[in-house]
């Protein structure tokens, strides 16, 4: 506590818990839970302390036992303690509900075996009457089956109902994210689930849920992946509303929505394709995870089309990008980019190789010896390109020196490595091999690593080989030789190194040059013989080459090493003799005679082998002349630009030692490779014997508490008993047997029912196959049986269309067991997933809720047989729908006029006056982190207002409540609009509103061509009772320069049941200077040169002494009252910008320091200045005294 | 499920700790000290999330103070801020426009406030109204338990 190490006064904190006093009681326990942990060994004392507490008349005490419970619960106190927070399930308080309902989750996870018992309870308090317990009940079952998802399928019906009848965003989230993870387990689900959830996107105004309800329609179409018909539609949806959120100001949104993308990106990667604009555009971002977001983005993003100008751009970002890191992840990002999937996007790789060459421009990577891998990737797989490889190669090692610059924190030196390597294997390809050896013999080359000069030292001797056949072809053996004493000169510079390999290569390869040049020196023609020693090639190494190395005689990997096999007796009969008797010896003896046998005559023969193989292996990547088989050069491949995706492409060879290489094994080989590619995909690269499908438990860590808690939840009626009696028998749970009893008896009632219900159902004989499957499905639900699922979903729409025949009967049993128990039906999942009424529920409940007093959804959740009652609900429910479409259409179009908002938003608590009496309960969750003013702009249905808004109340009776805004329009300079909203706060009609205001020498009312100019203006529409609706009106100005104050008169008449009266309201609209202000963005360097131009030549200081504010939250304020914006913020300083309409320029200057605020301007006119930071001053501080001076 | 919750101010220094798994201490203090140095670094533009071993880390500033919570993968990130931003409007609320030094001298308070608003890592009420008042009732009752001028005789008032 405090940071002191108390655990000495672990004992004494128990004192304090164990208090009559609530005062000390309280501190006991918030002491207790800050230090207390599951390992302190005075928790076994508080048992019965805790019990006490809990079972206190005060709810306080037993409120501040549970909250220090949740805090320090260990197996044994969960276990102790499991009855008496059960007994508090059903409290009389909800203030003891809810938190008993949330420490049930911690006691599960102590004590797994209470789960079963308290299942029960727990689902009832989903449908608690109090909100806070019901959000808690969810809370728990969400965080059990986002655990273990399969137990809590049958709970879908239950919530489906809370998710379209709730208005709780808090619950909402919890719940649309236990959806998302039930649908992996059931398709249908998620088809049921994607109307309701887009609606929700279509609706919410929260972002929080937004982002949820997107979540979970990604994981819906993941999951199904059979076509759904508004399926694109419903993808649209979602990346369209991405694309909102990463376009939004507010970075947590940008990074989300971004993360969400990459979610659609795995799926449908056209889709998110198309705003590969806005995906760059993140690239600019000031904050390093957003534009690393976006990197990830950008893999997916890439096409044969559109890598070369992707690549493009990041190469520009790459030379602008501050900081190591992100430029070193930019370049990992392109070379990943380029050679993902085996170099599939790419279609032209000189172009690839040239991009490789200028990265190596780029400095202080750690990359390099990625750069080189891809070199000699390329250069060695795509024969095509290794001539241009190789001279770009030589310009590197001309230019070593540049490389080389500083070593130490550069590993860009690497590339010297891939250049060295290919420029010696492809000699033959190199203009001028011998200038590319003198580069190689640079004094300068011993600075680099060891490992380098190892492969300087060994291609020098290739490109000498090279030029010496060269030159003895020219007949040039004077130049030859003299090659060789220049070799003998340089080559002691390597043999000096410090590392052995370098020395042992130096040392080997001087040896040979002088003894070559004895040879030389007697007439020889060492050329060819010398071109041997380096002739033969190296090729790639499939992936999948290891294993396909075939298993060698007598070696049997299915055997036991351990234990004799059990039941293959014929397996062993194939084997010899000697490995029957004992394993072990076996694998040594293989070893040891497989040693020898590698180095000697063996080694020959795989190499035959191998070069038969290559020659019959149309896969092979060959270098000149490709044999008549194989027809197809691979590289032209890599140049066409065919749509396929060619999986010829994977140009691998797989290096097989097989002692039986025959030529016809080895195509048959190949083709299964081929194969092979595919279908690894989906086996993923598991390690043999592991498993697939569905046990994600087993991969859970062991002591992941959740483990324990997967329980089978639907056998719950049956043990109820004997668990609840295994716990050790409390003070309390005297009564707790009866209870249960009297519940088991309900269950068997139930159980009855079901029997019944079944018995029914027997007469439709398709349902009762049905039910065997759904037993079936609850056992495994892999992707068998939701074949199977599938199947059988097509066969219910037989089942239901039969059902008007039988209905009555149904009807009747229906009737009877509604009366008698509803639930029972409801964990009738499948019943419930039947695409019958899949299609038509959430319709009918969707106008329910539109309609003002709503169905209860319960009705409608129940039964799909009520056919009848549901059509007459569906013909009701059609027009209200009409109706909402219409008004959703509506909304659009003023949407796109931006200006109506706010009415809007009265709209929709006219829809639903229910969102307003629940508002503390049920808040709309508007992002707290989004600026005020962003926040306005970007979320225009907003029921909720936002709390800054800029709104202010010009007047207010007790009939009419009118607030205004100002706006200014574009390209006007002499013309400003005031928004003003007005609210109806009586039960009467409101009818003929004028609006006059009293024009000044400056600032006139426009009042339409007609206009006399004292006349008032219509305001065109009616407000019935408790609806608001807002005006428009436009004002002529002369001068922007002076705040303006307006007097003015609203008169509108009221229809009451006895007549109608007028009223009149007087008001002052006041009219900021800032109101003529547009705070629009200029560029850094236009504000530069605004301000050197010294075209702003008024001046004037503002100083504050004490301000309360925080700087940001300065800025911000006079951001979004005064319309500036921030050009430039550094620590405590910030300049602001904006202009007047009619043009001038204000430029401020603000600083902090201490709690004193400066604030410069400057501007094209003073007297505009003044008005403004007069404005600033009262918007700051309205009542200090400030000095402003000249 | 909250993990834990941290409030720290620009200093560094910790203000306020809750964590809702348990372990050893000097993890706590292992974590803490990571934590906080992570995103002290961080500037003020960038973004409040930051994927950290298994667990994402939520924070936000409030003027000097920092608000950081624990969350697992498959959270919303979202609704984590919002549970932040709904504690810090329960505090401003109940000390009425809170400052760090409300939060240093009357800890406890924020502790019980805390645990009304979450408990196990869960949200418990989301209701800032019946959050306060059962703060109110629980504060009254101290109030009649502690006799007039009990500190003061003590020495304490």
């Amino acid at each position: 506590m405090l940071g002191y190490d108390i655990s000495w006064a672990a004992f004494n904190i128990i004192e304090v818990m164990s208090s009559t006093k609530f005062t000390f009681k309280r501190t006991g326990y918030l002491a207790a839970s800050q230090s207390f942990h599951n390992e302190t060994e005075v928790l076994m004392l508080t048992t019965n302390m805790i019990r006490k507490d809990l079972n206190s008349q005060n709810i306080y005490d037993a409120g501040a036992a549970m909250t220090g419970l949740s805090c320090f619960v260990t197996p044994d106190l969960a276990r102790d303690l499991a009855n008496d927070v059960m007994t508090l399930l059903s409290s009389t308080k909800p203030y003891l509900r809810k938190k008993a309902v949330l420490l049930m989750y911690k006691i599960f996870l102590c004590f797994p075996d209470a789960l079963r018992p308290a299942f029960a309870r727990l689902k009832d308090k989903l449908e608690d009457l109090d909100p806070g317990v019901q959000s808690a009940a969810v809370n728990v079952i969400c965080e059990l089956a986002r655990k273990n998802p399969k137990n809590y399928l049958s709970l879908a019906p239950v919530f489906f109902k809370l998710m379209t009848s709730s208005t709780n965003n808090w619950m909402l989230i919890k719940i649309i994210k236990l959806f998302g993870a039930l649908t992996p387990l059931e398709p249908r689900l998620g088809k049921k689930l994607i109307e309701p959830l887009t609606n929700l996107i279509h609706s919410t105004s929260a972002m929080s849920l937004l982002y949820e309800c997107i979540n979970t329609v990604i994981a819906v179409l993941i999951s199904i992946s059979s076509g759904m018909p508004n399926h694109s539609a419903s993808i649209q949806l979602c990346v369209q509303k991405l694309r909102i959120l990463i376009e939004d100001s507010d970075q947590n949104l940008k990074y989300l929505g971004l993360l969400a993308m990459s979610k659609i990106l795995k799926t449908h990667p056209k889709s998110v394709q198309a705003h590969k604009d806005l995906v760059l555009q993140c690239l600019d971002d000031k904050d390093e995870s957003i534009r690393l977001r976006a990197l990830d983005l950008l893999y997916g993003m890439v096409s044969k089309k559109n890598l070369m100008e992707i690549v493009k751009k990041l190469m520009l970002h790459m030379d602008k990008a501050e900081g190591t890191n992100y430029r070193d992840e930019l370049l990992s990002k392109i070379i990943d980019i380029c050679s993902q999937n085996n170099y599939q996007y790419i279609t032209n790789f000189e172009w690839y190789v040239s991009i490789l060459v200028e990265i190596t421009r780029i400095e202080g990577t750690k990359h390099g010896a990625l750069i080189a891998s891809q070199m000699l990737d390329v250069a060695i797989r795509v024969p095509a390109i290794r001539s241009f490889a190789v001279s770009q190669m030589a310009v590197l090692l001309d230019n070593a020196h540049m490389l080389v610059g500083n070593t130490q924190r550069n590993s860009i030196y690497e590339v010297l490595y891939a250049a060295a390597w290919i420029c010696g294997e492809f000699a033959e390809m190199l203009s001028d091999p011998r200038g590319t050896l003198e580069a190689m013999l640079k004094p300068k080359v011993t600075v680099l690593p060891p490992h380098i000069q190892g492969v300087y030292v060994q291609n020098i001797v290739k490109l000498y080989s090279r030029v010496v056949a060269q030159l003895e072809a020219e007949d040039n053996k004077e130049e030859a030789e003299a090659l060789g004493e220049l070799l003998v000169e340089k080559l002691p510079m390597f043999v000096q190194n410090a590392n052995l390999e370098v020395q042992d290569r130096a040392c080997g390869a001087l040896q040979l040059i002088k003894q070559l040049i004895k040879l030389q020196s007697k007439g020889e023609v060492i050329g060819e013989e010398l071109q041997a020693l380096f002739s033969g090639e190296l090729n790639p190494v499939a992936p999948k080459a290891q294993k396909k190395v075939p298993v060698p005689e007598g070696l049997d990997l299915d055997q036991w090493i351990n234990e004799p096999p059990s039941e293959s007796s014929s397996e062993e009969e194939v084997r010899g003799d000697i490995f029957v008797k004992s394993d072990h010896r076996m694998i040594q003896q293989n070893d040891v005679h497989k040693m020898p046998e590698l180095t000697e005559e063996e080694l020959e023969k795989r190499r035959k082998a191998r070069k038969q193989e290559q020659a019959n292996n149309p896969h092979y990547l060959k270098a000149t002349t490709p044999s008549g088989k194989s027809g197809l050069i691979s590289s032209d491949k890599y140049l066409q630009v065919t749509g396929n995706t060619s999986k010829s492409r994977k140009t691998k060879k797989t290096r097989k030692r097989s002692k039986k290489g025959k030529s016809v094994e080895s195509e048959s080989d190949e083709d299964s490779i081929r194969s092979v590619h595919v279908v690894t995909i989906t086996e993923g690269e598991m390690p043999e014997g592991a498993k697939s499908s569905d046990d994600d438990e087993d991969e859970r860590n062991s002591n992941d508490p959740h483990k324990a808690l997967n329980i089978d939840l639907e056998e719950l009626p049956l043990n109820n008993e004997d668990n609840v009696q295994s716990h050790p028998v409390s003070p309390l749970s005297t009564n707790a047997p009866g209870k249960v009893n009297l519940k088991d008896e309900k269950k068997k009632k139930r159980r009855g029912e079901k029997e019944h219900k079944e018995k029914t159902r027997e007469k439709k004989d398709k349902s009762r196959e049905k039910h065997k499957k759904k037993k079936q499905k609850e056992e495994d639900t892999d992707l068998v049986s939701s074949q199977l699922i599938e199947e059988k979903s097509k066969e219910e729409p037989v089942t239901n269309g039969l059902s008007p025949e039988s209905a009555d009967k149904n009807e009747q049993t229906e009737k009877q067991k509604n009366a008698e128990n509803t639930k029972g039906q409801l964990d009738d999942i499948e019943f419930w997933l039947s695409p019958n009424d899949s299609s038509q529920r959430p319709n009918s409940e969707l106008g329910a809720k539109v309609s003002s007093s709503p169905v209860p959804p319960s009705d409608l959740n129940l039964d799909s047989v009520k056919v009848k009652q549901e059509k007459e609900e569906k013909m009701s429910s059609k027009p209200e729908k009409t109706k909402k479409k219409k008004k959703e259409k509506e909304r659009k179009s003023k949407k796109e006029k931006k200006k109506v908002r706010e009415h809007h938003d009265s709209l929709l608590q006219e829809d639903s006056p229910k969102d307003k009496a629940e508002y503390e309960e049920a808040p709309g969750i508007a992002t707290p982190s989004k600026e005020p003013g962003s926040s306005l702009a970007q979320t225009p249905m907003t029921p909720s207002m936002p709390p800054a808004s800029k709104y202010r109340l010009l007047a207010e009776d007790k009939n009419m409540k009118l607030i205004y805004e100002t706006r200014v329009l574009p390209n006007s300079s002499n013309q400003i609009v005031v928004s003003i909203i007005f609210t109806n706060q009586c039960g009467y009609h409101v009818k003929e509103l004028e609006f006059n205001i009293l024009d000044t020498l400056n600032t006139r009312l426009a009042r339409g061509t007609d206009g006399n100019n004292q006349n008032s203006v219509k305001v065109p529409f009616q407000l019935p009772p408790g609806t608001t609706n807002e005006g428009q009106f436009a004002f002529d100005v002369d001068k922007v320069v002076m705040p303006q104050m307006l007097r003015g008169t609203f008169t509108y008449m009221i229809v009451t049941d006895g007549g109608s009266t007028h009223e009149k309201l007087d008001f002052k609209l006041h009219l900021p200077v800032s109101a003529y202000f547009i705070g629009s963005m200029y560029k850094r360097d236009t504000f530069t040169e605004l301000l050197s131009s010294g075209d702003l030549s008024a001046k004037n200081t503002l100083i504050l002494e004490r301000v309360d504010y925080e700087f940001s939250h300065m800025l911000s304020k006079i951001c979004f009252h005064c319309h500036f914006t921030v050009v430039e913020q550094v620590a405590l300083s910030a300049s602001l910008y904006s202009r007047s309409i009619q043009g001038d320029h204000v430029c401020l200057l603000a600083k902090q320091v201490n709690s004193k605020l400066t604030i410069d301007g400057k501007s094209t006119n003073s007297q505009l200045l003044s008005s403004i930071l007069d404005e600033v001053k009262i918007l700051l501080n309205p009542t200090e005294n400030v000095s402003p001076c000249e | 499920m909250l993990q834990f919750m941290l409030l720290f101010s620009r200093q560094g220094k910790l203000r306020l700790q809750k964590w809702y798994v348990a372990h050893p201490d000097k993890q706590k203090k292992k974590i803490t000290r990571e934590l906080i140095t992570t995103i002290l670094a961080r500037k003020p533009k960038m973004c409040s999330f930051l994927e950290w071993k298994d667990l994402k880390i939520v924070y936000k500033r409030y003027a000097s103070l920092y608000f950081c919570c624990a969350i697992d993968q498959d959270d919303n990130e979202l609704l984590t801020l919002e549970i932040i931003h709904r504690y810090v409007e329960l505090l401003d609320k109940y000390f009425g426009s809170v400052c760090e030094l409300d939060i240093i001298f009357n800890f406890e308070k924020a502790y019980f406030i805390l645990d009304e608003l979450l408990l196990g890592g869960e949200i418990q009420e989301t209701s800032k109204k019946n959050v306060l008042k059962a703060i109110a009732a629980q504060d009254l009752l101290q109030e009649e338990e502690t006799p007039q001028g009990f500190f003061e005789d003590h020495g304490l008032g």
